[in-house]
């Protein structure tokens, strides 16, 4: 594993880890909070699609995918908003066409191939390149600059939406904010989980760190320092075997924390309950 | 057009349509500034349909609203309005402190980016000792019971130091203690000359501070004047009510105490 750190590719691997590690729980707690949990996985199916365009018509598969990805998001904050229950199947609709889109175009791309499609799906870390570095440095920093500059905001959001519009919040702008910057977030983590994956890093660290939390920041900081945890020794882990792949690595772990912390955060809560006890039931 | 400065809420044939259901029927309602309003009604008489419709938070299928002389899509100054609605919404489970929930209170005096300023921090500090809840504060609001977490939501309105309050039950499921410290703000609030509109299906301690009561029936206006005067069985000294919310029987009970002085 030291040879390894030496290598310029493991270098790399290890940095767009470390990113997806800090940016995907961080909107993953607004998500979360919001109850769209499941906005990340459709992202993902969309953003496929972005992908294949972007064989297919020789760009960078990237930044086309951020492209998609946005669109897809957008469309789907719409009809989130226009809460009609049709907007359930309407959503599903969306997901199909976008990975049937993604898997078709690529069959057809002149550099597609099954090999390239899996890479995308469940991750290829080990092939990030250099330039994919840079977009996936500058996307990181557009999320976490989103969260520092709107984070107040967007708690209250979502907290209640209606008491946000009571505080003459741009109600509108701020969901299309959470949903655009989820897309980013799945354009990052694409190379490092795969985009079937990719929810993943945005929920269950969150669902590990609110074991332990009172608030919400905290919840929030404690939520990327297990993403990170996750995201980098997945990856460590994944060198042992040639056979093991680094995205599944990463998701496991990830699991296994959760499996670990739900015990001892239940642990947890009960002692600091039988202090202020009567307090509570006060 | 200097009256309209001094009419915080004015709603000429408010209508509201949900669900297909006409829940407001063309109210006609103008709170002048300083007046503490209470809204009583039975259950579905359209109490909190329609303090949000003042709010614009329920758009109206006819009629119209001013909030301050402006209709609320145009309003601007936000920071006047303290809205505590019916129930801390919980969401998708992700904790948050008691401070955390009251200092975004703030929300609409702060400024994007600008850190927590002092009277940031005061405002909060004062807020919740306001509401007795200053040794909670680093609590989980999930934590704590039904009339502590009404009390964080007033909290969170006192915090923003607004000069209208709008509050959708502050009282319904809240224990003795929440409502002797709730009458209390209030008080504190109607003596400094803050505009007042509430919801209640009964008035409790309350009744002392209210001015003006708003009975609504069936989406209409059925009464607009002094507070009602609860009588029968409801009158009797010493009669406490302490009906459970969610029995249609007992609140159809408490509201019959609701009769219009002749």
């Amino acid at each position: 594993m030291i040879e390894l750190l030496g290598l310029p590719f493991f270098q790399q691997a290890l940095l767009a880890a470390l990113l997806v590690g800090l940016c995907a729980p961080a909107v993953g707690t607004f998500i979360v909070q919001r109850r769209l949990a499941l906005l990340g996985d459709g992202i993902g199916h969309v953003a496929l699609t972005g992908v294949a365009l972007g064989f297919l018509t020789g760009t960078a598969p990237v930044l086309t995918a951020v492209l998609v990805s946005i669109a897809g998001a957008v469309t789907i904050e719409l009809v989130r908003a226009r809460g009609k229950t049709t907007g359930d199947v309407a959503l599903a609709l969306l997901f199909y066409g976008g990975i049937a889109g993604g898997v078709l175009l690529m069959g057809i791309a002149p550099g597609g191939s099954n090999a390239k499609l899996n890479s995308y799906l469940f991750g290829s870390i080990a092939t990030v390149a250099a330039e994919d570095l840079w977009v996936i440095a500058g996307l990181a920093v557009a999320v976490i600059g989103v969260v520092v500059a709107f984070g107040r905001e967007l708690f209250v959001l979502c907290q209640d939406e209606e008491v946000a519009r009571a505080s003459g919040l741009p109600v509108r702008a701020l969901s299309m904010i959470i949903a655009v910057t989820a897309a980013l977030t799945v354009v990052i983590a694409m190379r490092v989980v795969g985009l079937l994956l990719v929810s993943a890093l945005m929920v269950i660290p969150v669902a590990t760190s609110q074991q332990f939390t009172r608030g919400f920041r905290a919840t929030m900081l404690l939520a990327m320092a297990f993403g990170v945890i996750a995201a980098v020794g997945g990856l460590l882990g994944s060198t042992m075997s040639a056979r093991v792949p680094p995205g599944a690595a990463i998701v496991l772990l990830a699991l296994a924390g959760f499996a670990l912390a739900l015990p001892i955060g239940r642990f947890v809560r009960r002692g600091s309950r039988g202090r202020s006890g009567k307090e509570v039931t006060g | 057009m200097l009256l309209l400065t001094d009419t915080a809420f004015a709603m000429t044939g408010g209508q509201v349509i949900l669900d297909g259901r006409h829940v407001l029927r063309g109210i006609g309602l103008t709170v002048r500034a300083g007046e503490v309003v209470a809204v009583l009604g039975a259950n579905g008489s359209g109490k909190s349909t329609l303090v949000r419709a003042l709010l614009g938070l329920t758009p109206l299928a006819a009629g119209s609203t001013l909030l301050y002389g402006v209709p609320p899509a145009r309003f601007r100054q936000w920071w006047r309005i303290g809205y505590v609605p019916q129930r801390l919404q919980v969401g998708g489970g992700v904790p948050a402190t008691v401070r955390e929930v009251v200092a975004s209170g703030r929300i609409a005096r702060q400024r994007r980016l600008r850190p927590t300023s002092s009277a940031d921090r005061a405002a909060v500090a004062a807020a919740l000792e306001a509401v007795g809840l200053a040794d909670r504060a680093g609590d989980r609001v999930q934590d704590l019971s039904g009339g502590q977490q009404q009390r964080v939501l007033i909290a969170r309105a006192l915090a923003g130091e607004p000069d209208t309050y709008v509050m959708d039950e502050p009282t319904a499921g809240v224990d003795a203690e929440s409502q002797r410290m709730l009458a209390r703000t209030l008080a504190t609030l109607a003596g400094q000359g803050k505009t007042i509109v509430l919801v209640a299906h009964e008035l409790g301690p309350l009744e002392p501070l209210i001015t003006r009561g708003i009975v609504l029936r069936d989406g209409l206006v059925a009464h607009d004047g002094p507070p009602p005067q609860p009588e029968g069985e409801c009158a009797r000294p010493g009669h406490e009510h302490v009906h459970p919310h969610e029995e249609p029987q007992a609140v159809a009970r408490a509201l019959e105490g609701w009769q219009v002085k002749p």
